[in-house]
């Protein structure tokens, strides 16, 4: 009997704070599957997932600046002095 | 206050997955560590310079979002430094240099007792405005002018990128921090923070949600 009872569909506003679960791989096959029905006949959570997708990517190739010469030079010292104390 | 972070435009990014580049080049990072490591311990001078030049600015931009100045900031840094230094023969390897690095930072930011006391909130990282009475999207979600793909152009984003992540709340900049833009795992975003996997998880989605509320102006206007 209990397997006869379907767990009702995700709503959108459930569905996207599910995103970072899902794309982490941390749900079980059975939220996944879940996440996946609803993203197949939803296509502005479809959007929205892309979207996260397109601003992880886009946080990932922020890279820091160069270090300057006078940091370099400053941190160089130190090291001296830290290795003879 | 933290927005002095430039933009090289990455080979990998610009052919391949994003997923497969950024592996490839931590993996590159990694097995350069090990290298540095070695002569690090044998007091090799230019293994530190390079250690500097690799980890400085990285450790800076996490530094700022933990302390309240720049000059916190700075000496935060400088402390790590000297406490890699002094204790580098006691460095097991047993996490990556990378992940030894930030987690002395962090902790040495905490220590420095100026941070007030760290606390999650919870609530949706999506307005319910957003939303109808049904939980239905109330407007269509409008679409961006980049896709999640080769052709993505990181340059021409960056500085929007940067704004954003200096917008956000310091927690969920830390975390966005390590695990995006620097790379590292959760389990290691976990233990450099001294975070649950659930508290980590959800400043993740919390910042991410909002680096995207805040892209989304800036990639809806040039379609
Ligand atoms: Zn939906």
């Amino acid at each position: 009997m209990m397997q006869l009872v379907r767990r009702r569909d995700l709503v959108c506003q459930e569905a996207v704070e599910l995103a970072t679960l899902y794309l982490e791989g941390a749900m079980s096959r059975r939220e996944r599957r879940r996440f996946e029905t609803h993203l197949r006949k939803c296509p502005n959570c479809a959007a929205y997932l892309e979207q996260i997708r397109a601003t992880i990517q886009l946080a990932g190739a922020v890279d820091p600046e160069d270090l300057s010469p006078e940091a370099r030079a400053d941190l160089t010292e130190l090291y001296r002095r830290w290795r003879s104390e | 206050m933290w927005c002095t972070y430039s933009v090289r435009a990455r080979g990998p990014f610009v052919t391949r997955r994003p997923e497969a580049a950024r592996g490839a080049v931590a993996c590159e990072a990694v097995e350069a560590d090990v290298d540095l490591l070695s002569r690090l311990r044998d007091g090799d001078e230019a293994a530190f310079v390079q250690l500097v030049e690799r980890y400085q600015s990285r450790l800076l931009r996490l530094a700022r979002s933990m302390v309240s100045t720049p000059a916190v900031a700075e000496e935060v840094v400088q402390d790590t430094w000297m406490a890699v230094v002094k204790g580098i023969e006691r460095f097991e390897g047993r996490s990556s240099l990378r992940t030894w690095l930030f987690r002395i930072l962090a902790n040495r930011a905490r220590s420095t007792g100026i941070r007030e006391q760290r606390h999650v909130a919870s609530g949706p990282a999506v307005d319910a405005s957003c939303f109808d009475a049904a939980g239905a999207w109330a407007q269509p979600v409008a679409p961006w002018a980049e896709r999640s793909d080769e052709r993505l152009d990181a340059a021409r984003w960056a500085p929007v990128m940067r704004e954003a992540l200096s917008d956000l709340p310091p927690r969920q900049r830390e975390v966005v921090l390590l695990r995006d833009v620097e790379g590292l795992t959760s389990d290691e975003v976990c233990a450099v923070l001294d975070l649950s996997r659930g508290n980590e998880r959800i400043l993740l989605h919390r910042g991410r949600s909002r680096l995207r509320a805040f892209l989304g102006p800036h990639m809806e206007a040039v379609r």
